[in-house]
């Protein structure tokens, strides 16, 4: 048994722990800030991305360090590819809030509009899949892993509805156009995060069944 | 050119100490395989059972077949035709001591009747060369000992001189386990080279050479083969979670 090289296994997926929960709080407070109008959330958001990106290069730095001593093989080299990939995925997942609350901040300078797209609705469902992305690399569960992939769809339908319905009251209603075209940008911003999300599902199945999913390949036919 | 090695149902023992339970398996022609396990698990009992070497230890015995291409090593052929066939290099380099580095390559052919001095030339010159170690030793072939060379020197002259007598199939019994890093990388670049030409068995206990050097690797325990195939397959995806605990060090 390589007792410390399992501890520091256990202690990269400890840090990419605190990697997640710092990236899906900064998701939660910049669609509070979006929703509320609240200019100091907004601000919360952007002060917390230093700690994600210094968080990024550390876990990058004991991955790469893993590798070069350790020689990993089988399940463990997996492992560390895994979280090589994950990390990098949440830290776009970091930046995709940070894109949400300066356009939420930008919004509050704006007249308050009534726009045609369920923003929070949106983001509870990126939230949700990546909740159960990050959950499933807790467990290294495959199958929950998998879930995540279907709900990848619905994100992409809601975002191609704004799209439509914001571009409709863009035509009918131009003097709204800034705070639609920002509401716009959102939802693709919570789009993209669903995609991370679905990175880091097929990232979490790549690492406990050794099966490559991206590109829409299914589980069987890996 | 290197040949294909058919094992079937190999079974070996030492008194009545069963070693090798029904191995069998097929090594590629011209394929370099690797065989890995924990100490004591057959993997060197087996490669010596492709030469028939298994045989010289007293009580040793063995079952099954072992096809050399069309040739069964245990019913049509003598253990002397068949190390002819089928060459090995041990884990630590043992050149003839008092013999010129000459007289070491040459060995094997003058053991089976060649006295031909420009055949006997060209061979160690062809030999030296395809073990790369002709432009290190061509200006002292019969001025200086085997022993004189450097341990990774002195390895690649038993290559040389197990390659002299033109075998199909070359055994490495942990080539380069007492080899500096340099001399290792030597040892696995000739192996490369080398298996346009032979087929090649190589036991080693490190991971990353097999992974470097080997297309096809064999993981043995307790006299057992428990998962034979591809290399990558095997240390990116092992199907038996056995193999899994092993590579990764949680054997134990």
């Amino acid at each position: 048994m390589r007792i410390k090289f399992q501890q520091s296994l256990d202690e990269l997926k400890e840090r990419l722990l605190v990697m997640a929960g710092l990236a899906e709080q900064a998701i939660q407070r910049s669609i509070e800030g979006y929703s509320a109008r609240d200019v100091a959330m907004c601000h919360l958001v952007l002060r917390s991305e230093p700690a994600i990106n210094e968080l990024e290069r550390e876990i990058d730095q004991k991955a790469v360090d893993l590798l070069a001593m350790e020689q990993p093989m089988a399940v463990d080299l997996r492992f560390i590819l895994a979280v090589l990939r994950i990390n990098v995925d949440l830290e776009r997942v970091g930046d995709q809030a940070v894109n949400i609350a300066q356009r939420a901040q930008e919004m509050t300078l704006l007249p308050e509009a009534e726009l045609p797209v369920d923003i929070p609705r949106l983001a509870s469902l990126a939230e949700a899949m990546v909740r159960r992305a990050l959950q499933a690399f807790i467990e290294g569960d495959a199958e929950l892993a998998q879930s995540v992939l279907q709900l990848d769809d619905q994100v992409d339908e809601m975002n191609n509805a704004a799209f439509k319905s914001l571009s409709l009251l863009i035509q009918q209603k131009p003097e709204v156009t800034p705070q639609a075209l920002s509401a716009l940008i959102i939802a693709k911003n919570l789009e993209r995060i669903g995609d991370h999300a679905t990175n880091i599902a097929e990232d979490v199945i790549f690492w406990v069944v050794g099966a490559d999913v991206r590109h829409g390949v299914s589980l069987a036919d890996a | 050119m290197g040949v294909e090695i058919n094992v079937e149902t190999l079974n070996a023992w030492y008194e009545d100490r069963h070693i090798l339970h029904g191995i069998s398996l097929r090594l590629g022609a011209n394929r370099a395989t690797a065989l890995i396990g924990p100490s004591g698990c057959g993997k060197s009992t087996f490669v010596r059972c492709l030469n028939r070497m298994h045989e010289t230890s007293p009580g040793a015995r063995a079952t099954g077949s072992v096809h050399l291409g069309e040739l069964d090593i245990y019913r049509d052929a003598s253990p002397v035709e068949v190390r002819r066939r089928v060459g090995m290099v041990f884990q630590r380099p043992n050149p003839f001591p008092t013999m010129t580095i000459f007289d070491n390559v040459a060995s094997g052919l003058k053991l089976n009747g060649v006295r031909d001095k420009r055949v006997l030339e060209e061979v160690v010159e062809y030999s030296l060369r395809q073990a790369a170690l002709w432009d290190e030793v061509k200006d002292d072939l019969r001025r200086k000992s085997g022993a004189s060379l450097s341990g990774g020197q002195q390895q690649r002259l038993c290559i040389a001189r197990a390659l002299a007598v033109d075998p199909e199939v070359l055994l490495m019994d942990e080539p380069a386990s007492a080899l500096d890093p340099v001399s290792t990388a030597k040892i696995e670049d000739l192996i490369f080279q080398l298996k346009s030409r032979y087929t090649i068995v190589i036991v080693t206990h490190n991971m990353q050479q097999a992974a470097r050097v080997a297309e096809q690797t064999g993981f043995f325990l307790d006299g057992r083969l428990v998962e034979f195939g591809a290399t990558q397959t095997m240390f990116m995806r092992p199907s038996d979670k056995r193999t899994e605990d092993y590579i990764t060090g949680r054997f134990g």
